[in-house]
């Protein structure tokens, strides 16, 4: 075996709390990455994955330093070396795709002047050689008009496109170790796999070595040789990708396998329920849009029933206007045609205009919990509230409420006296949720509730959503990109593109071929835990959007 | 939006304040205790004379009527006369206006680029020794009132170590010389009130683009320090940088006074204040507006330059 290229032993990161006390985030980490192997660093949240990759290249972020261990990339310590000397090894031999492009190029600068501002400002290549090597790069990942693309500033181009150019700027200097932090964790579901698809090419024709950090157990059995499985910074597994996925051996792996975002084997015929009532809420010919007169539009002819107890899942990647019909169920915004009727009532376009009544029955939870909560009130305010001003409880009948509320969403009682940034993150969705419960409403929309949350814990959330369900009868309007989890939890489905409904009805009606070509084209996409997936879906991918045609 | 029409707009909306502060200057002398007439003849005041002087001088007639008037005069650049010599308001507001303006020309050049060197220098290692002995002095500078660091400054310049003048007052006669030596300790007075601000800003600017995802790209993708700093952070802070200058420089043209005042140089702000005494009110009114518009146009200027360095704006999708 030949002498690995980056040789990682007994690792240890390390915070210093507020009372001076050191913590370790990354704990006696050891693995090593032979030349033109790619090695997956796998966990949630908080397993210490990023902090490992960052301090392959000698860096940590404010706060954090390296308390132990060696990182050796040919043979060369990388934690002794000199900040100067780190400058140099980081534009040349390491380097790194982050995971929001976005938000991790310059604003204020063209793309090729980032692409190509380590061989420029080092000597080691011409600005004509950069610029022509950076073009080539360019071609390589499928870019569009690569002669003249990196011409633009970062906010003229697509995120599915900044993700690839971040990827050129990382290889313009032929590194021998790239790392991959979530390459694709920002991107829509249908761009994710031919982001993935030219990074691998790219890895693989340019024969380097990689890191490729992930949460995604599917989607790294894709490209990865040999997968760390991490836990509170802690290896829980290493092994070769083949062997964890058909054979995980620790507890933690499969859990992670289980929760994974696979569609599931068979989809079931929801059980026919012969709705005499009248259906809960109806959205009748509505279409809607923003700026001035509504004239961006960004929803047409809308369509869609909800019946009391069901849940129906909408579905559609960003920019589909899947959000904006939550808003505009919700009154958070007027429709421009058509209307909304609850209980076969013509609801106010407004918030403002409906009366207390008609919100109570609706209410809406957000995606962000740790955004949509007040992070100086307690959780007993945060949930009294509603309570108090729909129901008209008085103080001492909420504060029953809110033990009980706490109670129903399997949080202790006692929480009732935290803030919401002492919860953790699935703790604060669950707060969410109980908040919109607190109104005792017939009909909650989720706006994308699991989506930043790790999977085995959105798996709980979920759970969680159909307990409530049984019990209190309530219908859901589940807003989500992720066709998988739809497909698990919801009896009907609404599949949205550019603003309309492309497919709508039960959900073995809607998932079943033969299908709507987009529809088909969200199913492509759900990666498959097996390691030859990603070449046929792309071929397959490439036929449904020459299908679709735009 | 294009460009052209955001800065339109921005343009439309700087006239209209201009327009509302006119208002509002007119008004405000209008209501000031005492009356103009009273003022100039003093004790001598019967009701005839007063009616006569009222007549003379356009007093009589409605207020909205002499406010037109007056602002017609204004925009066409006549500014009346001097209520107690009769000189011609425009003739010396134009003297006066050159001094100020080399006064708070000096001052820029000198506390623009200091201010954003040692704001820079903070925001190197946050919490580091040069951090803060930067920090900890701007915020004491801050705590001092204007004329308490001048006091100080004539203290040990002009009165202990004897080598400047303590007096600022302009005679034809000066050469360069002369007026540097002048100069100095006004500058330096003025340098000192307006540094602080403008290091603190420009340094938490910095932090704040130092602390984006978009500078940890820079740092993993091997970028050295130096550059790092002024080809990555600086232009990404440009705007408010660019804002707290123009505040500061508002300031300069119109926050004058007590310098001015202190240091007894023929600038604005003293004519406005010897005005203030006098109830010379064309003079008090016209130096009111011209510093309202400097402080307008500096904004508005601001606002144009932070919008065009956006390069969001500057190229559409």
């Amino acid at each position: 075996m030949p002498a690995p290229l980056l040789k990682v032993r007994n690792l240890d990161v390390s915070v210093r709390d507020k009372k001076g006390h050191e913590f370790k985030i990354v704990d006696d980490i050891s693995f090593d990455v032979q030349p033109g192997e790619v090695i997956a660093l796998i966990g949630e949240s908080g397993s210490g994955k990023t902090t490992i990759s960052l301090g392959c290249m000698g860096y940590t972020r404010p706060g954090c330093h390296i308390t132990g261990g060696s990182v050796e990339l040919g043979g060369v310590n990388v934690l002794d070396q000199s900040l100067a000397a780190l400058q140099e090894l980081r534009g040349k031999d390491i380097t790194y795709v982050a995971q929001s492009a976005a938000a991790s190029f310059n604003g204020a600068m063209t793309i090729d002047a980032q692409v190509t501002e380590i061989p420029i400002i080092t000597g080691a290549m011409s600005r004509s050689d950069a610029l022509a090597k950076a073009a080539q790069l360019y071609r390589d990942l499928e870019l569009p008009d690569p002669d003249n693309i990196g011409k633009r500033y970062p906010h003229q181009v697509s995120g599915g496109q900044l993700q690839r150019l971040m990827a050129a700027m990382a290889m313009i200097s032929d590194p021998r170790l790239l790392i991959l932090d979530e390459p694709t964790t920002a991107l829509d579901v249908t761009t994710q796999i031919e982001v993935l698809y030219s990074f691998k090419k790219l890895i693989k024709d340019h024969n380097t070595a990689a890191i490729y950090v992930t949460h995604d157990l599917s989607l790294v059995a894709q490209v990865a040789d040999h997968i760390l499985v991490l836990k509170d910074g802690q290896m829980v597994e290493y092994g070769a990708t083949e062997q964890i996925i058909s054979d995980p051996q620790h507890d933690y792996t499969k859990a992670l396998m289980a929760a994974a975002h696979l569609m599931p084997d068979e989809i079931h015929a929801p059980p026919v329920v012969t709705n005499e009532d009248a259906p809960l809420l109806q959205v009748r010919n509505a279409t809607a849009g923003y700026g001035p007169n509504q004239d961006i539009i960004a929803l047409q002819d809308i369509d869609l029933t909800i019946h009391a107890g069901e849940t129906v899942g909408v579905i559609g990647e960003s920019g589909s206007g899947k959000t904006t019909l939550g808003r505009l169920i919700s009154g958070l915004m007027g429709a421009k045609k058509g209307g909304i009727y609850l209980d076969g009532q013509q609801l106010a376009q407004s918030v403002g205009q409906r009366s207390k009544e008609d919100l109570r029955q609706i209410q809406f939870a957000f995606q962000m919990a740790d955004v949509a909560l007040n992070p100086r009130q307690r959780l007993n305010k945060i949930l009294s509230r509603p309570m108090q001003f729909y129901r008209g409880l008085s103080r001492r009948e909420a504060d029953k409420e809110v033990a009980r509320l706490l109670e129903r969403v399997d949080l202790p009682t006692d929480f009732a006296w935290r803030f919401p940034p002492e919860l953790s993150g699935g703790q604060r969705q669950r707060v969410n949720l109980a908040r919109a419960l607190a109104a005792e409403p017939r009909l909650i929309i989720c706006d994308e509730i699991t989506s930043a949350l790790d999977t085995i814990v959105a798996q709980q959330i979920l759970d969680l959503l159909e307990d409530l369900q049984d019990e209190l009868n309530l219908s859901y309007m589940f807003i989500t990109h992720d066709i998988a989890t739809v497909a698990k939890i919801s009896e009907r489905i609404a599949v949205m593109r550019l603003g309309r409904i492309v497919a709508q009805g039960t959900v073995d009606q809607v998932l079943t071929p033969p299908c709507h070509e987009y529809t088909q084209l969200l199913l492509n996409s759900v990666p498959e835990m097996r390691t030859d997936w990603l070449d046929e879906a792309v071929v397959e991918r490439r036929k449904l959007v020459a299908a679709l045609g735009d | 939006m294009s460009i052209l029409e955001i800065l339109g707009k921005r343009l439309v909306f700087g006239v209209g304040t201009l327009l509302f502060v006119s208002v509002l200057v007119f008004i405000g002398t209008e209501i000031l205790p005492g009356d103009v007439a009273h003022a100039i003849l003093g004790q001598g005041a019967t009701p005839e004379l007063v009616a006569q002087i009222k007549e003379r001088l356009g007093l009589d007639q409605p207020l909205h009527i002499r406010y037109f008037v007056w602002l017609g005069n204004f925009v066409t650049g006549d500014f009346g006369t001097s209520l107690a010599n009769g000189a011609d308001i425009g003739t010396e507001i134009g003297r006066r206006a050159s001094n100020t303006i080399i006064l708070a020309l000096c001052t820029t050049v000198i506390a623009v680029p200091l201010s954003i060197i040692l704001g820079l220098a903070a925001a190197v290692k946050p919490g580091g020794i040069v951090d803060r002995a930067i920090t900890s002095s701007s915020l004491a500078l801050i705590s001092f009132p204007d004329f308490l660091v001048a006091v100080v400054l004539v203290t040990i310049f002009a009165v202990k170590l004897r080598w400047l003048p303590a007096i600022a007052s302009i005679r034809p006669s000066y050469e360069l010389v002369d007026w540097i030596r002048i100069l100095i300790l006004p500058v330096m007075g003025l340098t000192f009130t307006i540094l602080a601000h403008m290091v603190r800003m420009t340094r938490s600017a910095v932090l704040n683009v130092l602390s984006s995802p978009a500078i940890e790209m820079a740092i993993l993708k091997g970028v050295p320090r130096r550059r790092l700093l002024l080809r990555h952070a600086l232009p990404n802070a440009f705007g408010p940088i660019i804002n707290v200058i123009a505040l500061n420089l508002a300031y300069l043209i119109s926050g004058v006074v007590v310098i001015e005042t202190l240091f007894n140089f023929p600038g604005l702000g003293r004519y406005m204040v010897e005005a203030v005494t006098n109830r010379d009110v064309p003079i008090v009114q016209t130096c009111a507006m011209i510093f309202c518009s400097v402080y307008i146009i500096l904004n508005m200027t601001a606002d144009i330059l932070s919008i065009m360095a956006n390069p969001r704006v500057r190229y559409k999708k």
